[in-house]
Parts: C-alpha cells; structure tokens; sequence
C-alpha cells in the first residue's frame, strides 16, 4: 500500500468512489463507466459524481435498463482494451444479467487460458434497513464471492472505498465493487458516521484480499465487512465497558479472503464472532468460521458463532426487519454468553 | 402486422364506464395524496427514507391514472396483473382491496402480505393483481397467466403493465415473442411517463415509439397518445377482446406523464425547467372531468361517485393507521408454502 502524505479532507464513501474514478479515468484513457443514472444523476448513490461534466458522454454513459446488454459490453470492452466500470443500482437487480458476469467475466481469463483478461469493475449497493423490500435489500456477498474468478470488496468506510476503488480499476481481473447503503453518506439514507473519513487527495491503493485489524483486542475476535463492521466496533466499544476485550477484523476482501489475518487474530484471542447482514447459509461467515477451524487451525476456548440474517427473504415491514438484522447488541449478548458458557 | 396509430373517437358510449373511469382516477389520485402525507411523516426536517411510519422507496403514480382505468374497465377480477415498482393506480383500478393494500404499505398485519411485501410487492390473489420491484419483471409472468388460462380453456386473460425503459429489457424482447409463439391471450401495455429514473426514453431507447416494436414479434403494436382515458379505453378494449377470442397478444404503448419524482425525495434535477409546471397544467383528471362535464355528465353525479370513492380510501388509511404491527417473530412464516415458521 502506498500510503499518501498530502492533504486529506473528511469524504463520504460516496464521494471518495467518485474521487477515484475521476482520478483514473484522469490517469488512465482506457477507463470508461456506464450504468443506469450514472451520467446526468452522477449516480442513485452518489458514486460517480461530477464525471459527465468532467469526461464527457463518450466516457460516462447512460444505459438504458439493459443489464444484459451493457454486462456484456463490459466484458467485450474489457476484452478489447479497455477498463470499464459499469454500475447496477441495486445488487438485488444482477438476476437479470448474472451470465455475463459468471459465465463470461469470471471465466473469460481461465478459458483463454490467460490470453484474454476481463479488467473490469461491477458497481452495487448493497443492504438493508431502511424499509424497502426484498427486492432493494439484499447483500449477497457470498453469491459473488462463491464463483472462481470474479474479486469481491466491500469498504467499510471513504479512505479504503477511495483506495480499494483504484486497486479494483487496476486489477487485471473482474472486480465487483460493492457499496454498503447504509455507509454511502447519501444524506436520504442516513449514514453512519464512522464511514466518514479523511481521505488523501493523492492517489493510493488499498490492497485487495487484504484485511484490517481496526481495533486490537484480547478476549474475542469479531469479524465483520461492510456495515457490519461498525456493528463490531460499538459492540466492543460496549463490551470494554463491562472488561471484554474485543478485537476487530475489517475483512475489506471477501474474496480473496484473508485468511491469514482471520486466523492470526482467531489464535490470539481464542474467540471467533462473525457478524454479516447477508443470508447466513452457505455465506461468509460460515468460510470465515470454516478458515479457522479447518486444518488443525486455531484451538478456540468457545465455539465459533454466526451473526447473520437468517434465511428468510427481506421483509418491508421495520417491525419484522429490524428484529432479524444483526445489531451490535446481538454482537454483545452473544460475547457475554460465550464468556458465560467458557470464561 | 402494422402499427396502428390509435385514432378511436374520445366518445366512448358506456356512461357508467366512463364515470366508473373518472372516480377511480380520483380514488387513486387521492390514495397517493394520503400516502404522501403519511410518508414525509417522520421525514422532516430531514429527509430519511428509513423513518416514518413508511419507510422505503415510494414511486407514486399521479399522471399515469388514465393507463390503469382505461385498461382495467375492460377486465374481470379472473384476469390477471402484473405491474411494475409504481403500481398503486393499477392496484386500485383492477379492484385491489383497499383497506389491505393501504396496511401492507404501512408494513401492518392487516395488510395484504402482513407487512412482508410492502408497496413495491402487493399480492392480491382475489383479483389477480401482482407486482415487483425490478424493471420487466412481470412480462414472463403474465405471459405464464395467460397461457395458464387458454390451457383451462378460459376466457382469462393477462395484462403485463412495464414502463417505457422496461422496452429495453431482454424480458421484454422474449416475453413478446414467446407470447406470439403461444398465441398467449395477453395484453403488454407500456407506461411511457418518458423517464427510467433520470433518463430520458430519447436517451436510451433506439426508437421512437416502442409500438413499432411490435412488428418484430408479429403482433398488432398500438400507441395511444395524449393520456387520454377515453382513447386508452378504446385502444385496450381492441387488444383485450382480441385475446380473448384467442387472436394472441398485443403491445400497446401509452403516453402519460409522471407528476412526481421517480420516487419520493427525488429532487427531479434532471427535468428541464417548467417541465413538471407544464404536465400538471395537462393534469388529465380536471381534463377528463372538463370533458364529462361538456359531453353532458351531471356535476352532481361526478362528484356523488369520485366523494364515495375518496371516501373509501379515506376509511382504507383510517383502518391502515389503527391496524396493528405483525409480532416481530412473525417474519420466519412462509418462506415455504404450507409452513408456518421455518426456522
């Protein structure tokens, strides 16, 4: 990583996704991006602010609502030379144009035998919580995460959303770049506020498959991605209160996963919580959990514990909604009984 | 086949029809101005989507009335709807009860769902009525509904209503073909309000009028301009009898208008300037009343039915507003049918 050492300002992840695309683009000719309310809007959630009127439409498209389509013109144009962005609003909309990504991003280097690479970003918000159906609710990292050959991200706040952003534009790979709503800083949706950082006006990557350790701990290790992430941090913060120290793991990567880093903060502190607002079968909490049990790996004091949305499509009714995300006083209840159960 | 212009007279016989057409026009202008009220409840000063006692996107539909009543006086509750994101004008058109309509959107136990769909996923099996939150998405459905019913030798049909930028979806090229193939009894009417979110359909869609598409799948393709509840009556009144004589499918594409934003909260900065000042001076509720009242309706008898039919929809949001919330636990019912909680 390259850690930049000019000025920095206080950024919503919104406007630091917006930074580093105008930065590339800036740097990079090859950089185009297109989707749905990008050009004119500067995007339904803010990230691709100020790029028509600095780049131009050649550059910074409008789609119609043709998600099969601009998919997969993306790859052909990442086949060709180019770097796309391509955003799609909402991830709960990627049924429409799935094959493009797992059949043809995702494998377009493999089956080429490495001769035709599929530089591009996929853009999408993700998550619930605020009320609007299960059709503009879900996350599904592990969706994505779950096919060989797509990068998967997730930034919990603007400083790693600016530089995971110029990492995934210059990765050779399809990277999709996922986006928590309620992190975005869209001021319509409510923000939490920790997601708003200084940000370096200099160029800087954030690596990916790389996590972070944002608060060191002893007694238990909480794992999160995204929002979830600040669900960890006021749960420890709570936790410190009554004597528990906890230790935060930003996984930033869901895939590649860092494994190391999981596991490395799993042997110190004995303790495993997961914490992630996608369905909870099949997802990453269970590969988390997964990387540190399996071969012979960390001796925990506790059983591991899951913190998810349980297997149910998304509600719109708040009363139901909220009673099945997680929450840190969920993250904090399930601390006190693993320490209850084996102190 | 042709595109045909619709050039039908705007004087259309049926009085009872007609005045049917214009209180229900006032019924749902009227719900949507009960919902907006209850919507910026909690919403203000600031504006967050996730307060108030409804939360989430709401895509409203004053302007558009004149498609639902023009094109549902002409069905029977064994008929089948599927609508779109925006779908409270044909909900109400196509008899939807109000009462369990207006609860759903206030996520309430009495609501249609009881609180699990919300105002982008209302279910009304006793009519027939559905519809979703993603862009061509009830297209293959009522082609399904359609073809369900020329099996069971029925006289059934199936109404797919989709925006103008819905044209541009993959689903809605193999709807129209697959219901040619089948010879489906359906009708596929198109909203054109000239906007997907912030793009204008100029800006995103290859031709002029989507009813020349049509001809691409060998069906009669009609545009009915003007919003104009009397032309759109006629033009549907065509299709629809057509398909019930097992004649197969017909695209019609409307001309309407959407007063508000794509959704509420919306601040419209994509709208030239005066545009929204000149639809609602074009506004085709007073227009249609003005047209009744010269082609000699009675003041009074306008005014006894859209008063009962206001009426209604007032006891709807009294009744929505008493109603009680589900139990949170109620969230884990029906994931699968015939189970109560699944977890």
């Amino acid at each position: 990583m390259t850690t930049a050492t000019t000025t920095t300002r206080r950024l919503t992840i919104a406007k630091a996704m917006s930074e580093a695309l105008a930065q590339e683009m800036a740097r990079d000719p090859s950089v185009l991006v297109m989707g749905e309310d990008i050009g004119k809007l500067g995007g339904v959630f803010g990230a691709t602010q100020g790029l028509l009127d600095r780049f131009g439409p050649e550059r910074v498209r409008d789609t119609p609502i043709s998600e099969t389509a601009f998919m997969g013109a993306a790859v052909g144009l990442a086949a060709s030379g180019m770097r796309p962005v391509a955003e799609l609003m909402f991830v709960d909309f990627f049924g429409v144009c799935m094959d493009a990504i797992y059949n043809l991003a995702a494998k377009q280097n493999y089956f080429s035998g490495g001769k035709v690479s599929c530089p591009m970003v996929i853009m999408t918000s993700v998550g619930g919580g605020y009320g609007d159906g299960g059709q503009h609710s879900q996350c599904l990292y592990a969706t994505f995460a779950h096919l060989p050959g797509l990068k998967v991200v997730i930034p919990s706040n603007a400083r790693d959303a600016k530089g995971l952003m110029l990492s995934a534009i210059r990765d050779d790979n399809p990277v999709v770049f996922m986006f928590h709503k309620a992190l975005q800083g869209m001021g319509w949706l409510g923000t939490v506020q920790r997601s708003i950082t200084d940000v370096p006006e200099a160029d800087y990557t954030t690596p990916i498959g790389v996590a972070a350790v944002v608060r060191e701990g002893t007694d238990v290790t909480l794992v999160g991605l995204g929002l979830t992430v600040h669900l960890a941090l006021d749960a420890a913060a709570a936790l410190a209160k009554t004597g528990v120290s906890a230790e935060v793991v930003d996984l930033r990567t869901v895939s590649p996963l860092d494994r190391a880093t999981i596991r490395a903060s799993a042997a110190k502190t004995g303790r495993l919580v997961v914490i992630d607002d996608d369905y909870m079968s099949f997802g990453v909490s269970a590969e988390v959990i997964a990387t540190v049990c399996e071969h012979g790996g960390a001796r925990l004091r506790s059983p591991p514990m899951r913190i998810a949305y349980p297997d149910i499509p998304v509600p719109f009714t708040p009363v139901m909604e909220h009673f099945v995300l997680p929450n840190a006083e969920k993250v904090v209840a399930a601390v006190q009984a693993m320490l209850e159960a084996a102190p | 086949m042709s595109t045909l212009e619709s050039t039908a007279p705007s004087r259309a016989t049926n009085r009872n029809q007609r005045l049917w057409m214009y209180a229900t026009m006032v019924q749902s202008r009227h719900f949507e101005a009960l919902v907006k009220v209850a919507y910026l409840e909690g919403k203000q000063p600031l504006f967050n989507m996730a307060k108030g006692p409804i939360p989430g996107e709401m895509h409203l539909s004053d302007g558009q009335e004149p498609c639902a009543v023009g094109v549902c006086a002409h069905l029977r509750p064994g008929d089948a709807v599927t609508a779109t994101h925006r779908p409270h004008h044909i909900a109400i058109a196509k008899g939807v009860d109000l009462k369990a309509m207006a609860a759903e959107i206030f996520g309430k136990k009495a609501g249609l769902s009881g609180g699990r769909g919300g105002h982008m996923h209302l279910f009304d099996p006793a009519v027939n009525f559905a519809c979703s939150g993603i862009v061509a998405q009830g297209l293959g459905p009522a082609v399904g509904s359609a073809l369900a019913a020329k099996l069971r030798d029925a006289s059934d049909i199936a109404v797919a209503f989709l925006g103008e930028g819905a044209a541009n979806q993959g689903a809605f090229h193999e709807a129209l073909n697959l219901a040619a193939v089948w010879q489906a009894p359906v009708v596929f009417v198109i909203e054109d309000n000239a906007y997907g979110i912030s793009v204008a359909k100029r800006d995103c869609t290859a031709v002029e009028s989507n009813a020349i598409r049509a001809a691409g799948y060998g069906m009669p393709g009609v545009h009915v301009p003007g919003n104009d509840a009397d032309r759109i009556l006629a033009a549907a009144g065509e299709a629809v009898a057509r398909a019930r004589a097992g004649g197969g499918p017909t695209l019609i594409e409307i001309e309407t208008t959407r007063l508000e934003g794509h959704f509420m909260g919306d601040a419209e900065g994509y709208r030239p300037a005066g545009e929204v000042e000149a639809l609602k001076a074009r506004d085709p509720i007073p227009a249609y009343r003005a047209r009744l009242l010269a082609e000699g309706f009675e003041a009074e008898a306008l005014d006894r039915a859209a008063g009962a039919a206001i009426a209604e929809v007032d006891a709807a949001f009294v009744f929505a507003r008493r109603a009680d919330y589900p139990a949170p636990e109620e969230v884990f019912e029906h994931v699968f049918a015939g189970e109560g909680a699944s977890q």
